[in-house]
């Protein structure tokens, strides 16, 4: 089994799927001969050649509504943006077209595309390349928003993207990409989206994260173990659609949650995770549900970033408010 | 200094208001009786949109565009493409619609606010109308790009208002035609007014079609109100398309006789006078005086069409108004293919609600 980091799962999910399905193609800007800024789509134009493998004009609506009409003529795009702050001129796409294209035309028509991009902060990159848009995308009904944490996550959220009949966005965290290697087998089998994954079991406290956030948490969840905390680690994985029942499972053992996201405080997707614990788990809780995120303020350049960016302390600490709540 | 690059737009007309030949027709309207066709997809559409702003008007349709003025342009562009081609339209192209074979329930039901117009049972690839302005010729780049890949000898239409040709996607779709040399038709129906903004609030440019140049491609003005004209462009540059030798962008310059939608007040901000003179330049009776003084179609040839075009809505309208509204959970049932379980509550309450309201 090859040992490889996000990004190589990333293209070794594409190869995979370009290779068994003839329908599939890739598009976006630097994506073909370059193989992607960060090398996600590398050997993919020499393998499956320029009909398939598409560099495109540097336009992200045209990227998006190129998918758009592909998916509809039952071709499997997968667009690339090549960074999720860029992604907002294709935004009116998602929203407005890929996301209700089925049922505006009662089934006649369907979407079933991927746009793949990079998200978040960590590494230090010039501005507007830092977004964690998740929140905005969960809030387009029709769409689909997964956001994989590790490189067999991505590898199998990615295939399930690819095949998916409707449109998924596929955020990746940029900071991930090379940050580690996995064993991950090459056997085109997927994860399912929709499934928020339970990473470690826990009695005293749940910790909730995606993405880049994951490895802060199981960190932080290490930390509270050898104080003698016992803390659930879940990964949400799909932010849309979510899948509340682990996270309600686990919080009924334990009274307390923790929501980690990187995006900014104010209406991020935690507070809906928050609200839902308020709605259906409020019996279980001993504790207010608290946050532990991105400021409300602009994503800072590179010199303040590691300032913004949530961290192990930072949940450690909400942590602490939660445990200590009487 | 040089000269580096240089255009020019070329403008095609055929038959005069008065229903005469300008020039020497293309060769399918030699014969006028092949023109009939092109005529009676005209009258149809109008039919409709009269039938369709009165059910406005009764409180019985929800706002509708009319395209009262402008079917020359819907019936010229759907002549020229096949069955297999797809169609990517605008909101006021009832008369390009109903060529394709979107019935005229289909259009009712959408105006009336029922889904299920958009179903079209006709031409099955055919992407609804688009009521966002100039967000879908990206689309149908898109499916002219799948077109392309597949090496396919279709071809994408896309219609669009002259507003539209203001927006960043229409231009980006233009561009990516032109790179990607696709099988694309783009055609700007330059109605003159975007709702209340004539055409001179869009562009500096002396014409639409030159937006072209820009991308690389051709473009060219045809008479809007001139069937043969805008069958004759449509079908050049469709067979230039089939023939992969890339997009073509066409500016059919014609009018809205009608307000924008049947709740817009056009007298607001357009002369009574102006919309009299573009009365005069209307493109069904142009053809008809053609067909007439061809001596192809005489007054028992209006009046059996006209009752056609009236039993025919009739039946559609009746047929629309006898409809029930599709039931509360069909708003869940097509979003995705499979439900999310978690939208499951949402869609049971939703049942609940409306069980409660009956």
């Amino acid at each position: 089994m090859p040992e490889v980091t996000l990004v190589q799962a990333i293209a070794m999910a594409l190869h995979h799927e370009m290779g068994a399905d003839e329908r599939v193609v890739v598009l976006g800007e630097d994506v073909a001969a370059s193989g992607g800024v960060f090398r996600a789509t590398d050997g993919l134009l020499k393998r499956f050649g320029p009909d398939r493998v598409m560099d495109t004009p540097l336009a992200e609506t045209v990227i998006a509504g190129l998918a758009i009409g592909l998916a509809a003529e039952g071709m499997r795009p997968v667009a690339e943006i090549q960074f999720a702050g860029f992604m907002y001129p294709a935004l009116d796409q998602l929203l407005n077209h890929a996301s209700r294209l089925r049922n505006r035309t009662r089934g006649r028509l369907s979407c079933p595309m991927v746009m793949r991009a990079p998200c978040g902060g960590g590494i230090k990159p010039p501005e507007h390349h830092s977004d964690s848009p998740e929140a905005f995308l969960a809030h387009i009904p029709g769409l689909k928003v997964v956001v994989p944490s590790t490189p067999s996550q991505a590898y199998g959220l990615l295939l399930a993207a690819i095949r998916d009949p409707d449109p998924v966005v596929v955020l990746e965290p940029a900071r991930l990409y090379r940050a580690g290697k996995e064993e991950v087998a090459d056997d085109g089998a997927e994860l399912p989206i929709g499934m928020s994954f339970v990473l470690r079991e826990g009695n005293d406290l749940t910790l909730v994260a995606w993405g880049g956030m994951v490895a802060e948490v199981l960190g932080a969840a290490d930390e509270l173990a050898e104080q003698g905390v016992s803390a659930a680690v879940i990964d949400v994985a799909s932010i849309s659609p979510l899948d509340i029942d682990p996270i309600l499972e686990s919080v009924a053992r334990t009274g307390r949650c923790v929501i980690v996201h990187e995006a900014p405080h104010t209406g991020g997707f935690g507070a809906e995770i928050a609200a839902r614990l308020a709605d259906e788990g409020l019996a279980s809780l001993v504790a207010p549900v608290t946050r532990a995120t991105g400021f409300d303020v602009v994503f800072p350049l590179a010199r303040l970033e590691s300032k913004y960016m949530p961290d192990r302390r930072r949940v450690l600490a909400a942590a602490r408010r939660v445990l200590e709540y009487a | 200094m040089t000269t580096v690059a240089s255009f020019e737009i070329p403008y095609t007309s055929f038959i005069a208001p008065d229903g005469r030949a300008e020039r020497d027709l293309p060769e399918f309207a030699r014969d006028a009786r092949g023109l009939i066709p092109l005529y009676r997809g005209m009258v149809r559409s109008r039919s409709l949109d009269a039938r369709a702003v009165a059910l406005h008007r009764t409180g019985r349709l929800g706002t509708y565009a009319s395209g009262l003025g402008q079917e020359a342009v819907g019936v010229g562009v759907a002549s020229a493409m096949e069955d297999v081609d797809v169609l990517v339209p605008s909101y006021r192209d009832q008369a390009a619609l109903l060529w394709r074979g979107v019935t005229p329930v289909e259009i009712l039901l959408y105006w009336g606010g029922d889904e299920r117009g958009s179903e079209f049972a006709g031409p099955r690839r055919d992407f609804p109308v688009s009521i966002t302005v100039g967000e879908h010729p990206p689309h149908a780049a898109g499916v002219a790009l799948a077109m392309r890949i597949r090496n396919e000898r279709r071809v994408a239409v896309c219609t669009v208002g002259d507003g539209a040709t203001s927006k960043g996607a229409f231009y980006e779709a233009l561009n990516v035609a032109g790179s990607m040399c696709l099988p694309l038709i783009v055609v700007i129906v330059n109605n003159g007014w975007a709702i209340s903004a004539p055409r001179s609030i869009q562009s500096a440019a002396p014409t639409l079609a030159q937006k072209a140049v820009a991308a690389g491609m051709p473009g060219e003005q045809v008479d809007g109100n001139d069937a043969v004209a805008v069958a004759e462009v449509c079908r050049r540059a469709v067979e230039r398309a089939r023939a992969g030798e890339g997009p073509t962008l066409i500016e059919a310059v014609t009018y809205r006789l009608a307000d924008h939608t049947t709740v817009d007040d056009a007298r607001r901000y357009r002369d009574d006078a102006e919309v009299s003179r573009q009365w005069e330049l209307e493109p069904i009776g142009r053809l008809r005086r053609h067909l007439v003084g061809a001596g192809v179609w005489a007054k028992e040839d209006e009046e059996g069409l006209l009752a056609e075009c009236a039993a025919e809505v009739d039946g559609a309208a009746e047929e629309y108004l006898a409809t029930p509204p599709l039931p509360t959970e069909a708003m869940f049932d097509f979003l995705y293919q499979d439900l999310p379980p978690g939208l499951e509550a949402q869609r049971l309450a939703a049942i609940q609600e409306s069980a409660a309201d009956a």
